[in-house]
């Protein structure tokens, strides 16, 4: 009996702890979760009660609304270039950075100094004043010799470009977390490939990589999920122009949902992004077995994941 | 062999100096132009450093609009982002031990609650979380910014959870054969434990805060409520802006504070960001 009221104790306290975590968790994510799904089937404009309409929200935003079709275009095409790309950098930085220099320490706070600074409003005012006409880049490559004196954040075919570097240029976080990853790496495998006659291309295609691959798969899912919400850089720098060629969706369902107050049509696009970043998310891990490489496979050939996610920590 | 190993290191900071001078650049030039004559911000872009250092621009831009000073404004944030970030790290802590050193039933579903909950785009909830504010007259009021705050964040309760799994359970054991309740055992020997983790989400909880844009957008509507990041927005736009130089004097006032943390925490930040992954 001491037994089960000990349980029911322990069940009191718990609740205890996560109390505050539960209570929010109830209010402000589950709740609207539900709510979400829910007015995504119905128009609603905050002053009227929801009026039921079916999939018609679904269906407007698949046969009618060009608008999100340009949406979901910008924003795949700018996830799909700056992630890899960031990712790709970080990586290449990390190789770099990866000796015994008492310098190190140093240069890992300036290249991480973007990251930490890069979703604030004032960089984002400065990327647009950077890539303007009489902007920095233009000095810069008029210094290196090309005459350039094009807009780029108001030019249609370089404007997502122009966002696009400045996701790239926020490669600190992935940097660090492959910096601790290469550190990880022994060095006798690196040795031992030496010997064997392996260059520098191989050691990294055949030891760096592999070994690497769990992190970067694990960056590749979280970075992907933020970068299908960009929003604030896209406000602020282009505000969706020059003709909705950087109008990604988290911008555009902002617009649908509290400039035109359509919030059920809003939820509609909400759960449709929902759905994208599921899909994409269930594909890396469902592909990952094929190209994520876990260290005990190399000695015993068999998958063990487990502990190799274990050592990952 | 010796001159070979010099000459590799020589490359190396070269190579590595000059990425980061080309990264750190625009910041540079942001901080002189700061300080250059407004009708030469956009004129003298090739010219790092002003001619005549103009520091009234600093005062022109703390003049604010509609009458609110930057004062204002950073007393704001200030006040958001310190009652946010307290209550963030505090509910954090408490339920990343609930769920690592308590079994209690329904621990395990609604952990699985909490890790969906990082997967979940904000967009989705910003609709009905709107609606909800709204309803409570929460709307031009702090209260939609911060009391959210007060149930934690995923990432953090899972950094800090991670922490106290490297905590051995011996000691939970030693404690509560001495007679000290979970209640103690969390404020006098865990907090204590756990402080890099805490020191960690705080850092962060303080960046994300300072830095939301998206929730001031939504929530604050009289300039006097106003935000760092929703006044600078709004001080930058294109249509109202004329003073250059009292913008940029303002984007790097506002700034300051998240570089001044950095620098002094970066220690943290390294290693927070090494250890869990995390993304910032």
């Amino acid at each position: 009996m001491a037994n089960k009221s000990q349980m029911r104790k322990n069940t009191l306290l718990g609740y205890l702890f996560i109390g505050p975590w539960l209570i929010c968790f109830l209010a402000f994510t589950a709740l609207p979760f539900a709510a979400s799904f829910f007015l995504s089937f119905t128009e609603y404009n905050m002053l009227s009660v929801p009026k039921f309409i079916g999939f018609s929200n679904y269906i407007r935003l698949f046969t009618q609304d060009n608008l999100f079709m340009t949406s979901l275009g910008v924003t795949f095409k700018f996830v799909f270039i700056s992630i890899p790309l960031r990712l790709l950098f970080a990586l290449m930085v990390a190789m770099i950075l990866n000796r015994d220099s008492k310098a190190v320490p140093i240069y890992r706070v300036i290249y991480y100094l973007p990251s930490i600074l890069g979703g604030s409003v004032a960089v984002s005012v400065m990327w647009k004043y950077c890539f303007s006409k009489t902007g920095v880049f233009n000095s810069f490559l008029n210094m290196l010799g090309i005459p350039c004196n094009i807009s780029w954040i108001s030019n249609k075919d370089t404007a997502l470009w122009s966002i696009i570097l400045l996701f790239i240029w926020q490669f600190g976080s992935p940097m660090l977390i492959f910096l601790s990853g290469l550190k990880q790496i022994p060095r006798s495998y690196y040795e031992a490939a030496v010997v064997d006659g392996a260059g520098p291309v191989k050691k990294f295609f055949r030891i760096t990589l592999p070994l690497l691959s769990p992190i970067i798969f694990f960056n590749l899912v979280m970075q992907m999920i933020g970068g299908f919400m960009v929003f604030s850089q896209a406000m602020i720098i282009t505000d969706g122009g020059p003709m909705n060629k950087t109008l990604v969706y988290a911008l555009y369902l902002y617009r649908q949902s509290f400039a035109y107050y359509k919030m059920g049509y809003g939820c509609a696009m909400a759960w449709i992004l929902l759905v994208i970043i599921g899909f994409f998310t269930a594909l890396v891990f469902k592909s990952s077995s094929a190209w994520v490489f876990y260290e005990n496979e190399m000695f015993d050939g068999k998958s063990n994941k487990r502990k190799g996610r274990a050592r990952r920590k | 062999m010796i001159r070979k190993k010099l000459s590799n290191t020589v490359l190396f900071h070269a190579v590595v100096c000059a990425i980061g001078f080309v990264m750190i650049y625009p910041l540079i030039w942001m901080f002189f132009s700061s300080f250059k004559e407004s009708s030469l911000v956009l004129s003298t872009v090739d010219h790092l450093f002003p001619e005549k250092w103009e520091f009234g621009n600093y005062l022109n831009g703390w003049s604010g609009f509609g009458g609110t000073t930057f004062t204002t404004f950073f007393q704001n944030s200030v006040i958001v982002t310190v009652v946010s970030v307290i209550g963030n790290v505090l509910a954090s802590a408490m339920a990343a031990y609930g769920f690592t050193r308590i079994r209690f039933r329904g621990r395990g579903f609604f952990f699985i609650c909490m890790l969906i909950t990082m997967m979940v785009p904000s967009q989705v909830l910003v609709v009905p979380q709107y609606i909800i504010f709204n309803g409570l007259n929460w709307v031009n009021t702090f209260l939609p910014l911060t009391v959210p705050e007060w149930g934690g964040r995923a990432f953090f309760i899972f950094l800090i959870m991670q922490f106290i799994a490297g905590i051995p359970k011996d000691l939970d054991e030693a404690a509560e054969i001495d007679g000290c309740g979970k209640v103690r055992l969390f404020t006098r020997v865990m907090m204590p434990l756990i402080k890099p983790a805490l020191a960690t989400s705080a850092i962060f909880s303080f960046y994300w805060k300072w830095d939301d844009f998206m929730g001031s957008l939504l929530y604050l509507n009289s300039p006097e409520k106003y935000t760092v990041s929703i006044a600078l927005k709004l001080f930058c736009d294109p249509t109202s802006v004329s003073d250059y130089g009292a913008m940029f004097a303002m984007c790097v006032a506002s700034l300051l504070p998240v570089i001044v943390l950095f620098l002094f925490t970066q220690k943290y930040i390294v290693d927070g960001i090494a250890m869990s992954g995390l993304k910032a």
